[in-house]
């Protein structure tokens, strides 16, 4: 009986084992078979852009742009996949081996983790202009029609009564741009203390009823189940609820300051010289600030940094006072162990009394 | 010759599958864990202790297993009832009815919590009628366990269905005939045949509530220390690409589940052998 088992082990493993290789086997021929032919055809090239959730509709736009612009410059066909997710998912994917070309996240930091795997060079917020980030945003409040509870800057949100809807900054990326903008408005309006500031977001987050997990999640939140009188938002999701969900029902307001918001891009070194897309992938950043990436960007409500478009665009885009989080916070290396990592501020203030 | 035949049993192939039992075991739930296993080694024992033992921790461990035990326990009793009118009756449309019970399973879980969340939620329909109440279901710990009940609910429906199904009627007769009550022939007779099942499908919803997020994210509301589940912690985590302390709470999770596990099937056994 025990050499039936035995026996019975050994062809299982081998079968299994057959199985498995068959399985690399296929796929590593399928690879090698797709890299055959983007090296054979040098008419057309496939770039892959790793994006976060509410660029999609931007990139659909400036990919066909891209295209049509690169076909013509050097007569190669360029196809590029987007794909989209939370900004930090996105980031780990890349991390864990999805072979993009080209990230563009939300937040610097989700972009540093994949540089510290080695993909990314190192330098890489430099390699652009703007830290970058070619097109920016901002941090807004999106209120109910008519701004019932009078809501006009960051001190109205911590009154009586006002509740508050935003992710939770632990896991929304896009969140933690909101808690650095209150953070930085309580800053300057405290002299600098700290304690003061901590004190003030403590506060805030007090009037969260609701912490969802992902930005789109607290847009739901508040705009379907109806809970809260404020979501703190990005400029370019508030225009957009606005727009999808009908003027008539909610309305921007723009505090008195606010938080510059950085989404960067960068080329995934490794992926795309290995893919040998560095060139097209590098084109691909370019064009971003060219005046047609722009004024794509702005058209999608992303704050264009090209000033013939921005002038465009001025009604749309008012100006007030924007901080960055280099000068506040010392960049996301240092904002985002002291605030948000376990241990972080943001923990103490729902640490148990 | 004839010896060793008998030995083997009487069916035959038991290598065979044994060995195919063990392989797919190992690659499909064995390697993955210890992957798991492998990715905390990067934490000393301290660090591991502490990470675990970490108040915020500590409260969503509590609220994953009470909410899945709440919604496993009611389960247990609604998945009874259901799978008893769907066996002993019948009805014009029992078919659908029947089809229904395994929606959840096929239904992605987001999709699920978005609609429960809408429903329950302060403005939806059912939500409405408990807000004047001052009960809120939605984002709160009732919220979770109505989303958990629902996921696991075709787990005891489907468990229970079947033995019920192969109950003779006959030995109910025959307690009947014996001068046995309708209750306690229920009790005396069909219950005792039931709770091995029932403990069956208890420990399937409880364990499929556990480990739940998708529809759980969306009505919980996950506020720290009350309504935040441990899965959620581990997504926290993974956020801050905090791998190590991601599996640190994914480990005590798994271990604390498998402990659970173990006492309820060594239960049914109990039960079993009792019962017998």
């Amino acid at each position: 009986m025990k050499k039936g088992i035995k026996k019975g082990v050994l062809l299982g493993i081998v079968v299994a084992m057959t199985a498995v290789l068959a399985a690399c086997g296929s796929d590593s021929d399928a690879k090698s078979a797709s890299g055959d032919s983007s090296g054979e055809s040098k008419g057309s090239v496939e770039l892959l852009n790793v994006s976060y959730d509410p660029t999609r509709e931007l990139y659909e736009q400036y990919n066909k742009a891209f295209a049509a612009y690169w076909e013509q410059a050097k007569g190669q066909k360029v196809t590029i996949k987007q794909s989209h997710g939370g900004s930090g998912k996105q980031s780990r994917a890349v991390i864990d081996g999805l072979e993009a070309d080209i990230v563009t996240l939300a937040l610097g930091y989700d972009i540093d983790a994949i540089q510290q795997t080695g993909l990314i060079d190192e330098g890489w917020q430099s390699e652009y202009e703007l830290n970058s980030s070619p097109y920016t945003s901002t941090i807004v409040f999106l209120v109910r029609k008519g701004n019932p509870k009078d809501i006009q800057d960051w001190d109205d949100l911590i009154k009586d009564g006002v509740e508050v809807i935003t992710p939770n900054p632990q896991t929304s990326g896009g969140a933690r741009w909101n808690y650095l903008a209150a953070w930085g408005y309580a800053l300057h309006n405290n002299n600098n203390d700290e304690a003061k500031a901590q004190e003030f977001v403590k506060e805030l987050f007090e009037h969260v009823p609701v912490l969802d997990s992902g930005a789109r999640g607290a847009t739901t939140t508040f705009v379907e189940r109806g809970l809260g009188d404020v979501l703190l938002a990005w400029e370019n999701e508030a225009w957009l609820s606005v727009k999808e969900l009908g003027p008539d029902k909610f309305d921007i307001v723009y505090p008195s300051e606010s938080i510059l918001a950085e989404p960067p891009v960068a080329i995934v070194d490794k992926n795309a010289n290995k893919r040998e897309t560095a060139e097209v992938a590098a084109a691909y950043l370019e064009y971003l600030y060219s005046e047609e990436g722009q004024t794509i960007a702005a058209e999608n409500y992303y704050r264009p940094t090209l000033d013939r478009v921005k002038e465009k665009f001025a009604d749309q885009f008012p100006e007030i006072k924007l901080f960055t989080i280099d000068e506040v916070f010392g960049g996301w290396a240092e904002a985002q162990p002291k605030h948000f990592n376990d241990g972080g501020i943001f923990n103490q203030i729902y640490a148990p009394k | 010759m004839q010896t060793g035949v008998s030995k083997r049993g009487v069916l035959p192939g038991f290598g065979l599958t044994m060995g195919y039992s063990v392989v797919y075991l190992s690659l499909v739930v064995l390697i993955p864990l210890s992957a798991l296993l492998l990715n905390s080694t990067g934490l000393t024992w301290e660090k591991f202790w502490s990470v675990a033992t970490d108040p915020r921790v500590l409260a969503s461990y509590k609220v994953s297993f009470m909410t899945a035990a709440a919604a496993g326990l009611i389960d247990t009793l609604l998945g009874l009832l259901l799978a008893w009118v769907l066996v002993r009756y019948d009805f014009p449309g029992k078919r659908w009815f029947d089809a229904i019970i395994d929606l959840p399973f096929a239904l992605p879980t987001a999709v699920a919590g978005v609609s429960l969340t809408a429903i329950y939620s302060q403005n939806g329909w059912i939500g409405s009628w408990f807000e004047p109440l001052g009960i809120r279901l939605a984002f709160s710990p009732i919220g979770i366990t109505l989303a958990l009940m629902f996921i696991g609910i075709p787990f005891v429906v489907r468990t229970v269905q079947p033995v019920l199904q192969d109950l003779d009627a006959e030995v109910e007769e025959a307690a009947a005939t014996l001068g046995a009550s309708r209750f306690r022939t229920f009790w005396r007779v069909v219950f005792p045949e039931l709770l091995p099942p029932l403990l069956t499908g208890f420990a399937l919803a409880f364990s499929r509530g556990i480990g739940e997020y998708g529809s759980v994210v969306f009505i919980s509301g996950n506020m720290p220390m009350k309504t935040e589940i441990a899965p959620l912690l581990i997504m926290s985590k993974l956020e801050q690409f905090d791998y190590a302390g991601a599996t640190a709470v994914a480990i005590i999770l798994l271990t604390i589940s498998f402990v659970l596990l173990l006492l309820i099937n060594s239960l049914q056994r109990w039960v079993r052998k009792t019962a017998r």
